[in-house]
């Protein structure tokens, strides 16, 4: 049969890399000209505890996709307060993709977040309130409700209160219910606002 | 049992979610069956009704009840020739592509992750025999891989009851298969087709050294895992993957809940994702 | 019927905007991001998109840039954004967009706007 079966051997290709290598020359080969060292530097970077600040840096410049993805998942898995800092400053960024990147990953990490919520919803930039309310969407956190309701009873955007109506359609409880029917008078003209807070009621009523 | 129901509202909420976190968009006419397995859930949780589940469902760290609740809502079971219509696309439309542009004659490199108890990469092994001209022409290596070391023993073994044989047909059963009473014993060349390992798919020194794979398959596996265990996932295969490679999954499953970084390719049979040739 | 995939994370929004085009005879669909949305367009081409700008795995604008390189018919597609700056609207056009509308979505914009990409009778 036409099949290889590499019996004896090792079954597959062994590691392609070199070295076992150290915190420091894996920061130096993030700036590495080929993306897959620096992607492989990105990778093991989640190794060293103190890598959040350089993966950080690098994000922000670099363009490969699939660089970006593994910087991003080693933030993730690395967690930190440094990370959290250093993605809060990308929410700012003028590149939408870093922004979502960046949300995305702020998802996954409910307990550094979340001592920082409150401050970042109430952000001067109303893109920022946005993007933090947009990072409640996924957070597993208890206070996820109480936070949007404080929105909703405060925020003067009408679109951080709009991202904010979308996720009370799927958490909101019956201490929802007297916040959900004031936003209804206050954006009373917003054709949006009657068809969604109509419809949150109703799912509140049900319960 | 109790007056415990699911009301049109609690089931709209539960399709929004479920669609967001798996893909999967259950239509009205499935409202039956989603109730049922619903329900069923929220009993063997211990909730007494929707709400107080739901927001056990969204609010889990673990994410393991959205796990549980995933599995029922998703048959999976495994049985040759499963899904058939990903081989005859691997045939009619991957495998071309890539021997079109091999530039030598090194095997054409095949990962099938998870291996579960094998009827799967024996399918592939089967499929090619039989439907793929090529097979005269060209090297091939299966490797399939699995966490679970017994499910391994399992599938190097390659016993099967009928039951997973019943999608194969006749002719397939009496070429690749001795009977043993009850159950079927693939015969030894289709046993050395393939190689099996061991692989825990979120353990980096378990994967690096996967690469230089030409396809992956990888169905109904990453749909079980949480969003960052998937993503990791998606990640591995990309390292795995030579430029231009391809992944299969699930058919209930999608790239657009786990990854960016690959190519939506539309093909006569299927719709299977490939790894960008040049850098994006 | 015409056909319009609706594109954006938020399943509020997506249901708004779905009742909306239903209401007016439209056919809908709906995708979650950028990478749904071509997934469904290679099986099943649209006539016409309503694409949100900030969404996970694939924003709005990457979708439009990879969209705008199928071999699929060229539709009009109209990006939907919190932004009114005339920088956002630019970069909107740039990666492929045909018209922009500011949330919240006014429903009689939304149908003139649709009428028009569409042309008269489309319906």
């Amino acid at each position: 049969m036409p099949f290889i079966k590499k019996h004896d051997q090792q079954p597959v290709k062994n590691d392609e890399r070199t070295q076992e290598r150290d915190c420091e020359s894996l920061v130096l080969s993030l700036d590495n000209p080929d993306p897959v060292a620096r992607r492989w530097a990105a990778r093991d970077l989640v190794e060293c505890p103190d890598a959040s600040a350089k993966l950080v840096e690098r994000l922000r410049v670099e363009q490969d996709m699939s660089v970006r993805a593994v910087i991003l998942s080693s933030l993730t898995c690395l967690g930190d307060h440094t990370a959290v800092a250093g993605l809060v400053d990308c929410l700012r960024s003028e590149d939408a993709a870093l922004r979502n990147e960046s949300i995305e990953v702020m998802k996954q990490l409910p307990d550094e977040v979340a001592p920082i919520m409150r401050e970042l919803l109430h952000d001067t930039n109303d893109d920022v309130r946005i993007f933090a309310v947009n990072i409640l969407e996924s957070l597993c956190h208890p206070d996820v409700e109480s936070w949007l309701l404080e929105v909703i009873e405060n925020d003067p955007q009408i679109n951080v209160c709009a991202a904010a109506l979308d996720l009370l359609l799927e958490v909101g409880s019956k201490a929802a219910e007297q916040p959900l029917k004031r936003l209804q008078l206050r954006f009373a003209d917003e054709a949006y606002f009657q068809f969604a807070i109509n419809l949150a009621l109703r799912r509140i009523a049900e319960d | 049992m109790n007056d415990l129901s699911i009301s049109n509202e609690d089931f709209q909420k539960f399709r929004e979610f479920f669609y967001r976190k798996t893909g999967i968009q259950f239509e009205p006419t499935k409202r039956y069956f989603v109730d049922k397995r619903l329900l069923e859930r929220i009993e063997a949780t211990g909730n007494t009704n929707f709400r107080s589940y739901f927001t056990l469902l969204r609010f889990q760290a673990s994410g393991e009840e959205l796990q549980q609740l995933t599995n029922i809502m998703t048959v999976n079971e495994t049985y040759f020739f499963r899904e058939a219509y990903q081989f005859k696309c691997l045939v009619e439309s991957i495998l071309p592509k890539i021997t079109a542009s091999k530039t030598d004659t090194s095997p054409i490199r095949i990962w099938v992750i998870p291996s579960s108890s094998g009827e799967e990469p024996y399918s592939i092994a089967i499929y090619l025999l039989e439907y793929w001209a090529g097979i005269n022409q060209w090297d091939i290596e299966i490797i399939s891989s699995d966490i679970d070391t017994k499910i391994l023993a399992h599938a190097r073994q390659g016993l099967y009851s009928a039951r997973a044989l019943q999608e194969l047909p006749e002719k397939f059963k009496l070429r690749y298969f001795k009977r043993i009473g009850n159950s079927f014993q693939i015969v030894d060349d289709l046993l050395q087709s393939v190689e099996f390992t061991r692989v825990n798919l979120s353990e980096r020194a378990d994967t690096r050294a996967y690469r230089n794979f030409d396809i992956i398959f990888c169905r109904n596996l990453l749909i079980y895992f949480d969003d960052v265990s998937r993503k990791n996932a998606a990640e591995t295969f990309y390292d795995a993957l030579k430029p231009g490679g391809y992944i299969f999954l699930g058919h209930s499953e999608s790239m657009s809940r786990i990854s960016s970084l690959y190519k939506v390719c539309k093909f006569p049979e299927a719709i299977v994702y490939q790894k960008p040739k040049e850098p994006l | 019927m015409k056909r319009i995939l609706i594109v954006d994370d938020a399943a509020t929004v997506r249901m708004f905007h779905r009742s909306i085009l239903e209401n007016a005879g439209f056919e809908v669909d709906e995708a979650i991001n950028g990478v749904e949305a071509l997934e469904k367009t290679l099986q099943n081409p649209f006539d016409l998109y309503l694409v949100d700008v900030n969404m996970p795995k694939l924003d709005g604008y990457g979708f439009l840039r990879q969209l705008r390189e199928l071999p699929v018919p060229q539709v009009p597609a109209i990006m939907i954004s919190t932004e009114a700056e005339a920088n956002d609207v630019q970069l909107a056009f740039t990666a492929g967009a045909n018209a922009y509308l500011i949330k919240p979505t006014k429903p009689d914009l939304l149908l003139q706007q649709i009428q028009l990409l569409l042309g008269d009778g489309s319906i």
